[in-house]
């Protein structure tokens, strides 16, 4: 086993725990700290295919933003394990058959000669960019779909953000571009009084 | 320029390049954590000269020892977790501050050869590495089970994320004038004829102003400490803290201001170069622009009041991040004519 292998066992065992760790974990951050576990090493899996750019974006966006985001939401969140573990039995064997589903589908695709073969992965030379190999595809034969991808996520932003807005009445709030706009004059004024000898006349 | 190590290179084989990987490591973060120890003194000898105090003097000469015999303190104090603490995430939140401030200095090039990786995506590999410094924040205010630190760990995280977003726009100008993620290319274009009018902080100057704002912001130092915010929620995510796992939340704090100072320098105000072109490059340029920065941090902290949150969220969201969008179009178009000269 070379160095190359065993490296990607390693990341690809601590993947596989982490993904178990988010299912089984008992507490909501365990499993939302799990899943930013998983996230970095599937990162480093990346790294080990020359995909650097995929793998610091993975980083940057799902770990420093979207985990982030997770995490503020859930650790406000009170969850009562005991009524979200019943009828845990009930949706088991539902749960479980879509599992197995899953596993049957990734092993039919992933574990066939031909997807094998044709996924290798193509090593380059060290002057490789991968950045910019990605930009150069993006922006030239990619370029409708990507701007179609983009402007959808910006309804959905949009969209999003329209839902939650809501106006409620006699909410109570700053006017910012009026305190900004206050000059000295306006709150502070300077007097000036002449010194006065003391009462004992010392 | 390494001839002289080729026959220990023979000697140890394979074993060669962890060691002096390790060998490169232990060369960046022993002066770091030297320079973090006397930012300390510095900070509190510039803060103390400007309100008119003295700072520290007992510890040594002009308190030049006082570092020391603030950490020597922290070492022999007991780390307490309270009962309610969940343990394991507790001990690690510190040390999830810390490393990432490490880390990004794989990428950091001192000067045209002396980086510890020579990195495409270096720029990148930065952005991805700050913007998990706040994992040990939040994890800190959670794990401790307190509502003082649970508040400054929901303010600190909303913080980050919020700067993050104008921080990175601020980078893609950056990348946009230089043509290139990897830092060293970036000091590299920044190379000219003219010295100091060549550096990036001239057409990119409100970026430049952005960018170190939001550094401040992402460092949590004054006037955008609200996750500490003494005054209100007592010391925020690290109230629970004691001895030396409450120091390494200010080794990393440090260490990260540093690192801004660092990045700055080598963005905007051309790293290792020279300001004026009769004079030669070298890493002494490099240091006297992260001192310099770094003296802003402290000034800074000594000057403006600490801001409010919802004036930290409007500068953020209705402030950076529109001027920050407008200058890469601005910079984009600009680019396209032959006014561009940098």
């Amino acid at each position: 086993m070379s160095f190359f292998d065993a490296v990607f066992y390693l990341f690809a065992i601590i993947t596989t725990l982490a993904a178990t760790g988010v299912i089984i974990a008992r507490n909501p951050v365990h499993a939302a700290l799990f899943l930013v576990l998983a996230f970095c090493s599937a990162a480093g899996l990346w790294m080990l295919l020359e995909a650097e750019f995929l793998a610091i974006t993975l980083v940057l966006v799902y770990v420093g933003a979207v985990m982030v985001l997770f995490l503020f939401v859930v650790m406000m969140l009170d969850i009562n394990l005991v009524k979200l573990r019943e009828g845990f039995w009930r949706w088991f064997p539902f749960g479980a058959g879509i599992a197995g589903l899953m596993v049957f589908e990734m092993v039919w695709v992933l574990g066939s000669r031909q997807t094998s073969e044709s996924s290798k992965a193509v090593l380059h030379a060290a002057n490789y960019s991968n950045t910019k190999e990605l930009g150069r595809l993006l922006y030239t034969q990619y370029v409708y779909p990507f701007e179609l991808a983009a402007v959808v996520l910006l309804v959905a932003m949009v969209a999003a953000i329209a839902l939650t807005l809501r106006r409620r009445a006699g909410v109570k709030s700053q006017n910012v571009s009026e305190q900004v706009k206050v000059k000295k004059a306006d709150r502070l004024r300077v007097v000036k009084m002449p010194s006065e000898s003391r009462a004992d006349g010392k | 320029m390494m001839e002289w190590l080729e026959p220990i290179q023979k000697m140890l084989g394979p074993a060669w390049l962890p060691i002096w990987t390790l060998l490169k490591i232990v060369v960046i973060v022993l002066p770091l954590m030297g320079a973090v120890a006397y930012l300390t003194l510095a900070e509190r000898k510039v803060i103390g000269w400007m309100q008119i105090r003295i700072g520290p003097n007992r510890v040594g000469y002009f308190g030049l020892l006082q570092p020391l015999a603030d950490g020597l303190k922290l070492l022999m104090k007991e780390i307490i977790v309270p009962s309610g603490a969940n343990k394991f995430l507790f001990i690690i939140a510190p040390i999830l501050t810390l490393m990432p401030a490490l880390a990004v200095w794989a990428v950091v090039p001192f000067n045209a050869e002396l980086v510890v990786a020579n990195v495409n995506a270096g720029l990148l590999y930065v952005l991805a590495m700050a913007s998990l410094g706040v994992y040990g924040v939040i994890i800190a205010g959670w794990a401790s089970n307190s509502k003082y630190a649970f508040l400054g760990s929901l303010r600190s995280a909303a913080q980050i994320v919020s700067y993050e977003i104008a921080m990175g726009f601020a980078l893609v100008t950056v990348l946009m004038a230089a043509q290139s993620l990897n830092l060293g290319d970036i000091v590299r274009g920044q190379q000219g004829t003219h010295g100091l009018l060549n550096w990036y902080f001239i057409p990119l100057f409100p970026m430049f102003v952005v960018y170190f704002i939001s550094g401040v912001a992402e460092t949590n130092r004054a006037p955008f400490d609200v996750a500490e915010g003494e005054s209100e929620i007592v010391a925020g995510f690290h109230v629970e803290y004691s001895g030396m796992a409450f120091a390494l939340f200010f080794l990393g704090e440090y260490a990260n201001m540093i690192l801004v100072s660092f990045l700055t320098s080598i963005m905007f105000l051309g790293g290792w170069l020279s300001p004026l072109p009769f004079l030669p490059d070298g890493i002494l340029w490099m240091f006297i622009k992260v001192a310099f920065v770094l003296f802003l941090f402290l000034w800074f902290r000594a000057t403006f009041p600490r801001y409010r949150y919802d004036q930290l969220m409007r500068l953020g969201w209705k402030v950076f991040i529109p001027v920050s969008l407008i200058w890469v179009v601005v910079v984009g178009v600009w680019m396209q004519t032959s006014y561009w000269l940098w």
